[in-house]
């Protein structure tokens, strides 16, 4: 996943969150890089009709960012899948953070083959907890 | 918040070498799986089947290989019968005879990006590592070079059928 797409997801988590715009802070935040770079891609992707900045009011997604954004979180999704069902790894959420832009969407398809993943994938997601809300609760029931 | 992601490109431990090494593996197992499967396929003329079977064994000389570099990092490796359990669970019936060389060529692909995006993060990667960097990198470029020629001789295979 290249580095848009990972600005994508995080903006599109982040309205999702807020409920409104993402503010650029907490888009820095979010992918610990500093407000300059951030409002720099943040330029860019405006550049390219992904997203719109107003002043005061922070970023929101347009409707090309967000099918951008959702095929990006549908990949997070994936590896996060793959790490629990196929690795069994504990700390699945920030090894999927660390190997998001490293995995690409083909490969990521071909993982796909050997998971469990509901249709609806990426609405399951809970921004909140950083993972599909439905793997949630098939871990809760095999504690 | 807990929404975060790394922008860093580069391999950043042995731990998350050794991951995306796993990784691989499970490629491999996957494309071995579906192809020994594909060759089994009753329909099948015998330059396809012959074919198919040899991509099967490919994979498994690149998947020990990769194992081999995985219990270097002291990592565990992902058994090929986990896997071959999964691509069965999983696999969905609907393949036709191009289909199947279709389902080839993406293995074969996949497989090509996946090394290349690799030894772009080991080559980036300032870290030191506990394995050997040049006998990591050759290892993976020859791999890299063996998913080259699999993706030309399939697409070859595809155009002699048209």
């Amino acid at each position: 996943m290249n580095t848009a797409d990972q600005y994508l997801k995080s903006i599109y988590l982040i309205q999702q969150l807020e409920d409104g715009s993402a503010s650029t802070g907490a888009i820095a935040d979010s992918l610990d890089v500093s407000p300059a770079s951030a409002n720099e891609m943040i330029g860019k992707l405006q550049d390219q009709g992904l997203a719109r900045h107003e002043k005061y009011k922070g970023v929101d997604l347009t409707d090309e960012g967000i099918k951008r954004a959702r095929d990006a979180l549908q990949n997070y999704c994936i590896i996060e899948r793959f790490l629990v069902e196929v690795l069994e790894v504990e700390d699945f959420r920030a090894e999927a953070r660390q190997l998001e832009p490293v995995i690409d969407e083909t490969v990521a398809d071909r993982l796909d083959t050997i998971i469990d993943r509901e249709p609806q994938c990426p609405d399951c997601f809970n921004a909140e907890d950083d993972v599909c809300g439905l793997l949630e609760l098939e871990v809760d029931a095999a504690d | 918040m807990v929404v975060g992601v790394s922008v860093q490109q580069p391999v950043a431990s042995d731990h998350q070498l050794a991951r995306l090494l796993q990784i691989g593996v499970v490629l491999e197992e996957v494309v071995e799986a579906r192809a020994a499967k594909h060759a089994d396929m009753a329909d099948l003329d015998d330059t396809v089947r012959a074919f198919l079977r040899e991509a099967a064994a490919e994979s498994a000389t690149h998947r020990e290989r990769l194992d081999e570099l995985v219990d270097a990092l002291e990592a565990d490796t992902i058994p090929f019968d986990d896997i071959k359990t999964l691509v069965e669970k999983q696999y969905e019936a609907d393949q036709d005879f191009d289909g199947v060389l279709y389902d080839q060529l993406c293995n074969e692909e996949t497989a090509y990006k996946f090394y290349d995006d690799l030894i772009d993060a080991i080559e980036s990667s300032e870290v030191t590592l506990s394995i050997d960097r040049e006998r990591l990198l050759s290892v993976l470029r020859e791999i890299r070079a063996d998913e080259e020629t699999g993706v030309e001789d399939v697409t070859e295979l595809m155009e002699k059928r048209e």
